[in-house]
């Protein structure tokens, strides 16, 4: 091939039509409490480990809503189920146990 | 003495002030535009917070219309003031003098074709609020198609500058949240997600009802305002928006878009202000004595306001300012004599 001297950028953009969402609605059957999630951020900003490293609960909630799971799930590995986020939680979302589930459900 | 108090506009305010001005032993003239009473509220199906039914509610506002004159096809042709007395002439040829004017003219839709990037009266599948109220209580609408994938957007033609309203409608959060919640109902396998800025939760069990969207329904919720919309091959919309909280543009491919049309301050403001002198404010609305404490008075002796025509309401404050309204003629009244 010719080397024209530059390429192409991938688009950044999320193709929710391209989204598999077996494995979250798999998640939410287990933990429908998955979804009531608001983005508040208060499980970010009590984070132990997320000051540290890019662990963003609320990042990973939402990725795994829009099928970029593989962007967001590496973060868990930092979690180390202190729960601060579970007190803070507005919602009172068991964000403990639902870590451990989306470990198990996304096998990681 | 009996005192006429003329009531501009059949809606929700003006039923509701009618009634009150009657029980205070007064003569209401009620003239609405429209061939039915019951203004925006009557093309509605249900009501949010908790799907009220909307034919219940005009039910209680109509019930006990006794006393109280009302015109339907109606529109005012001219109000003179004539010392202490407004002299209001109908189109119907009628004219009355009043002691005192109510100003009920509730609010316009904004109209969604403004916003053309969202393709209403364009593409197929782009409908408003209204259209899906409609829908609701009739079952036609030759747009909707077992939907699988529907979008809400929020804020369409509120907190626009651009489009010439920069307030917020503050009701449409709580009907998109009630609507998405209806469509799951009727359509329980199609993917539903709403497009906000700010969900505006403020009301007694509007939280209850977003989480409700949430939990029970599984509406899904985006963070951003659609940008553009447009039609594939197929005839289904490809919608654009940015994930602001994941930071990153998404695109959706959808059958339905609702539009969520806010309110417009009534087109016909600037010329019933004309001829009373009462003042309106930058944003299009009628401008009371003040926002706190004289919120249903204007600025001209013997004319005051209810409802939306002072800026966008839900129907618990409209009426609730329907009733202080009666109450404030009925204390002008008294002063007077």
């Amino acid at each position: 091939m010719i080397d024209f001297g530059y390429s192409l950028t991938p688009s950044s953009t999320i193709e929710i039509d391209d989204a598999d969402m077996s494995l979250f609605d798999e998640l939410c059957a287990v933990e429908p409490d998955a979804i009531k999630c608001m983005s508040c951020g208060s499980c970010a900003a009590s984070c132990t480990a997320g000051v540290f490293t890019d662990l963003n609960l609320r990042k990973v909630l939402l990725g795994l809503q829009r099928g970029c799971e593989e962007d967001v799930l590496p973060q868990l590995k930092s979690c180390m189920l202190c729960g601060k986020c579970h007190i803070v939680c507005p919602r009172g979302i068991n964000t403990r146990h639902l870590i451990l589930s989306i470990c198990k459900i996304y096998n990681i | 003495m009996k005192r006429n108090v003329l009531i501009i506009g059949g809606g929700p305010a003006g039923m509701e002030a009618a009634r009150r001005i009657r029980d205070y032993g007064h003569t209401p003239i009620l003239i609405e535009k429209e061939s039915r009473l019951g203004g925006h509220l009557a093309k509605w199906h249900k009501l949010f917070p908790e799907g009220e039914s909307t034919e219940e509610l005009l039910t209680s506002l109509t019930a006990d219309m006794e006393g109280i004159n009302y015109f339907t096809d109606t529109n005012i042709v001219s109000i003179n003031k004539l010392k202490n007395l407004y002299v209001a002439i109908f189109s119907n040829g009628i004219s009355v003098q009043a002691d005192a004017i109510l100003f009920a003219t509730g609010f316009s839709m904004f109209p969604a074709e403004k916003k053309e990037e969202y393709g209403y009266g364009i593409y197929n599948h782009v409908i408003t609020n209204a259209d899906l109220e409609h829908f609701f209580n009739t079952g036609k609408d030759p747009r909707i198609k077992e939907p699988k994938v529907i979008g809400f957007v929020h804020c369409v033609g509120s907190r626009d500058e651009k489009a010439g309203n920069r307030q917020c409608s503050k009701v449409c959060c709580a009907t998109a949240l009630k609507q998405a919640c209806e469509m799951k109902e009727l359509y329980p396998d199609a993917t539903i997600y709403c497009f906000y800025m700010d969900l505006r939760m403020f009301g007694r069990k509007y939280e209850d009802l977003y989480l409700n969207a949430q939990r029970k329904y599984g509406i899904l919720f985006v963070r951003g305002r659609v940008s553009e919309v447009s039609e594939d091959i197929d005839g289904r919309l490809v919608v654009k928006a940015e994930d602001t909280l994941v930071g990153k543009p998404i695109r959706i491919t959808m059958d339905l878009l609702v539009l969520m049309a806010g309110m417009s301050p009534c087109v016909e403001n600037p010329k019933i202000a004309s001829m009373t002198g009462v003042h309106i404010g930058e944003d299009g609305f009628f401008m009371p004595r003040d926002l706190l404490y004289r919120s249903v008075e204007s600025h001209s002796k013997g004319i005051f306001f209810a409802g939306a025509a002072t800026g966008p309401k839900t129907i618990p404050e409209t009426l609730n300012e329907a009733r202080a309204a009666a109450m404030a003629i009925d204390h002008y009244f008294k002063q007077k004599a």
